[in-house]
């Protein structure tokens, strides 16, 4: 290391009641430089990134900045010494405006109040150069999770910080979006600007990154240079061993067709004429699984959140196992055993005020009540199952408040949630979202397992990895209508092609 | 947002888990205290008795609205329903005149307590489906509902008050008294009343698949409804728990004062929602126990019945109540500063 680090992690400690979250680390970040933070859900990764951006107060150790220790007093303090933070969680007002939520508590003071022209000319420039098309007065609940996302990190990059923390800021991001956000992290460093980035997606995070640094259970174990490595050495520090994503289940006969979707028209969120879903048609045998290929606003989301109930189609129906589900509410639907795992996490997946347990148990209390009441016992059991089975970060009785669980492992809680009702189709919206590469695995291989014993999976991923290592069937969506469909053995360039513009009709 | 509490998953009655709750119910020991040196009168069996009673209104209407708040909601219209359904009983008590056969009809008690508390779930009913159906805040729609149903008291009483509800032994429906003025083992009926439905609210709460979508349609109506919560219905069925809530109250007042006036239960909502909120309930819903809230209700009724005993003069009785409400809150928010900003 030739240059002295800008902003140093000594021996910090940090614990939750028992919970030991880091044990005394040490973490440098390099000037100019991108350093990436790898670790499985729950290493601590978030937790670090908390305390040198002043969120959060450690429970010992130091923090030094230029090479003299400092304490933040909390995160402005930290903002006003050049530290800013993309959190993984979006912290974004829903009800206010982008632009609004770009200058929260920074507002810009001209001579007769807030200078909302000035403001919003920032934020067309913050857009144009995030390339994304949104305009400045949307308010943010119209916008998409990653539109939301582009958000978050234009709010942190209008700060002009020295240093930028970036915890996850890619998890809803397309991959076009990704080379642009990767584009403005390489401006960044030209101009002098330290970075630290932390990902689950570790092929994309290798092409970005000067340094990476492996957490493990709150402990950094291992530190090389970019050049130094490649991705087995990631996952072997992560994990401890070589870890492979696999190939679809084979060896089995799939049954008749469980779910079949037939010309189906999901209207515009605004009601404005078009369609974001398109007289799609698509089935799925029991024991197939489908993955669904395609950029952010291809109308994925849509066509699952129809399936499940959560969207009236303006045409077309969907049949499960032979019967016609319009008209089922979302709760028939999930007792016919056609359930969603949806993609936003905090807004549809997780109830903030319960336990892990209670989360886990929501869908599926009718499984635990015995005559007018609940049965502890049965619950107890389905929860420890439930934890057990994605793998959960926490004590098995499941009384965590969840909150208290890192970004991964409430991921986990979404998709166990939906598991735990013995579903015979699952649909599954992006729910690889910041989970981590072993947890990945685990969920592939629940899938895969629940496919052998008939159930139908359809997963929407913007992964193409992860198309060819589930599906048996590989569907690309482009505009709301389907622009092609491959089986796994296909090579990813021509996934990706067909989901862009390029693909003539 | 991490400052979560215990979950609700225990209701059972461990005094250890009651102490550590803390807040109210240190309040509650340090009104009995303070009292109690202030008055030898305070510490008796028999004025704890005769303060339950009186604790029963509010606590009845606090269990209603407690399950509204844990919805999410708010219901203000419950003082008014108090009100009309003492009016109701006491119309009733008095008799229907049915013209057409010229003849005048005095139900039974029983009849009356079911025909009001039918009144009390229509109300409630109207409440809910103005909020779950046609997405009116609950706020303005309860608040609404507040004036329409105290405008329909006064109506229907001419502003009048129903005096003598005792019913005659010739006309059969005698009884009504007994709801206010009598005791089994020693213990008010309407005491009983109180302890019988937050039994069975504390039961609901923690262990049935009802309770447990309450909280989960008051933390996160999306995430609920995705794992199909009928949330909905949900909404519906607590708002009109709580009408019903509020007229049973009503009738046990208008017992206890063997009349019935179009005003009763003036502002009554607002003691409810303090007892909620004294008992630790988040007025964002999804947080909140019957234990906590009940506990918020014994609270000021204690303290009021005790500023009366030593002879504070109504208005101080008035900034004392204030006080303590804001103070028991705020204990609340002190406890949980420490934990809050992780
Ligand atoms: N507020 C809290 N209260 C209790 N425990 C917490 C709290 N915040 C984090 N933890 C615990 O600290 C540990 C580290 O969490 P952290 O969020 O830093 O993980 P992470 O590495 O960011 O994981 P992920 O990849 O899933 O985002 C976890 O075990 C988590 O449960
Ligand atoms: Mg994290």
């Amino acid at each position: 290391m030739t240059a002295q680090p800008v902003l140093s992690a000594r021996n910090i400690a940090k614990a939750y009641g028992n919970i030991h979250a880091l044990k005394g680390v040490n973490f440098d970040i390099h000037p100019g430089q991108v350093t990436t933070l790898f670790g499985e859900n729950g290493a601590g990764k978030s937790t670090l990134m908390k305390i040198l951006s002043g969120v959060v107060k450690p429970t010992s150790g130091e923090i030094v900045l230029d090479g003299a220790a400092v304490t933040f007093a909390n995160s402005t303090d930290a903002r006003n010494r050049g530290i800013s933070i993309i959190h993984q969680e979006l912290s974004l007002a829903r009800n206010m405006n982008v632009r609004d939520n770009i200058f929260m508590g920074r507002e810009i003071i001209g001579r007769s109040g807030v200078d909302f022209a000035e403001e919003e000319r920032q934020t067309r420039l913050l857009m144009a150069e995030l390339e994304e098309d949104i305009d400045p007065l949307t308010p943010v609940e119209e916008l998409r999770l990653g539109q939301q996302q582009i958000v978050e990190i234009a709010r942190a990059l209008s700060v002009n910080s020295r240093i930028l923390i970036m915890d996850e800021p890619t998890s809803a991001l397309s991959a076009t979006e990704v080379e642009v956000l990767f584009k403005v992290i390489r401006d960044l460093t030209a101009r002098g600007v330290s970075i630290v980035y932390i990902s689950h997606h570790l092929e994309e995070a290798l092409q970005i990154t000067h340094h990476a640094v492996v957490l493990r259970d709150g402990a950094m174990t291992a530190y090389a240079k970019r050049s130094e490595i490649d991705l087995e050495w990631i996952v072997r520090n992560m994990v401890g061993e070589n870890f492979d994503l696999g190939s679809p289940p084979e060896g089995y006969a799939m049954g008749e067709t469980a779910l079949s979707i037939e010309n189906l028209s999901v209207p515009d969120a605004a009601g404005v004429g078009f369609s974001v879903v398109d007289r799609l048609s698509l089935s799925v045998k029991a024991g197939e699984i489908i993955c669904i290929y395609g950029l952010m606003g291809a109308g994925r989301t849509e066509l699952l959140e129809c399936v499940a109930g959560r969207l009236a189609p303006s045409g077309g129906r969907v049949m499960l196992q032979g019967r016609d589900v319009a008209g089922l509410t979302i709760a028939q639907r999930i007792a016919r055993g056609l359930v969603l795992v949806p993609e936003d996490r905090q807004r549809d997946g997780l109830v903030q005020t319960m336990s892990v347990g209670q989360n886990l148990s929501l869908a599926s209390i009718g499984a635990f009540t015995k005559g007018l009441f609940t049965s502890r016992k049965a619950e107890t059991a389905v929860v420890a199952e439930a934890i057990r089975k994605v793998t959960v970060k926490t004590d098995a009785s499941g009384a965590a408040p969840i909150g208290s669980l890192s970004g991964g492992n409430q991921q986990k809680v979404v998709i166990g949630k939906m598991l735990a009702t013995n579903p015979k189709v699952i649909v599954l919206d992006e729910p690889s979202r910041g989970i981590d590469i072993g947890a990945k695995a685990e969920v592939f291989r629940l899938l895969a397992e629940g496919a052998k014993q008939g159930l139908a999976v359809i997963y929407s991923t913007s992964e193409v990895g992860e198309c060819l290592s589930i599906a048996h069937r590989i569907i690309v969506m482009h505009r709301g209508r389907i622009s092609a469909e491959f089986d796994h053995t296909v090579a990813k360039e021509k996934i990706m092609a067909a989901s862009g513009e390029a693909v003539a009709h | 947002m991490s400052s979560t509490p215990k979950p609700n998953t225990k209701q059972g009655f461990d005094p250890i888990a009651l102490l550590l709750e803390g807040r109210a119910f240190f309040a509650l020991i340090a009104i009995i205290v303070v009292f109690s040196l202030l008055s030898p009168n305070y510490l008796s069996v028999a004025n704890f008795l005769v303060m339950a009673s009186h604790v029963a209104i509010y606590g009845i209407l606090a269990i209603g609205m407690l399950l509204v708040i844990l919805n999410g909601g708010i219901d203000l219209s419950v003082g008014s329903t108090l009100g009309l359904s003492g009016c109701i009983a006491g119309f009733l008590m008095h008799g229907v005149l049915i013209e057409s056969a010229g003849v005048i009809l005095y139900p039974p008690v029983w009849a009356v307590v079911i025909l009001t508390c039918t009144m009390g779930a229509l109300v409630g009913f109207v409440n809910g489906a103005l909020v779950a159906l046609f997405k009116v805040p609950a706020f303005v729609a309860s608040l609404g509902v507040m004036y329409v149903a105290r405008g329909i008291a006064l109506l229907m009483t001419n502003g009048l008050t129903f005096n003598n509800l005792s019913g005659k032994a010739e006309l059969g429906n005698q009884g009504f008294n007994w709801l206010g003025f009598n005791r089994l083992g020693g213990v008010p009926i309407g005491v009983l009343v109180l302890a019988t439905l937050a039994i069975l609210a504390g039961l609901t709460l923690s262990r049935t698949a009802f309770g447990r979508w309450l909280y989960a349609s008051g933390g996160n109506e999306r995430a609920a409804e995705l794992s199909g919560v009928p949330v909905k219905r949900v909404q519906i069925t607590v708002y009109v728990l709580s009408g019903i809530c509020a007229a049973i109250a009503g009738l046990v007042l208008s017992s206890q004062l063997t009349s019935a006036g179009p005003t009763a239960g003036n502002s009554y909502e607002l003691t409810a929602i303090a007892a909620v909120v004294i008992g630790g309930a988040a007025l964002t819903g999804g947080r909140g126990t019957i234990r906590g809230t009940m506990l918020g209700a014994f609270v000021i009724g204690f303290l009021s019945d005790g500023l009366v005993i030593i002879g504070v003069s109504s208005y101080w009785q008035t900034v004392f109540t204030g006080a303590v409400i804001v103070l028991a809150v705020l204990l609340n928010s002190i406890q949980y500063k420490p934990k809050a900003n992780a």
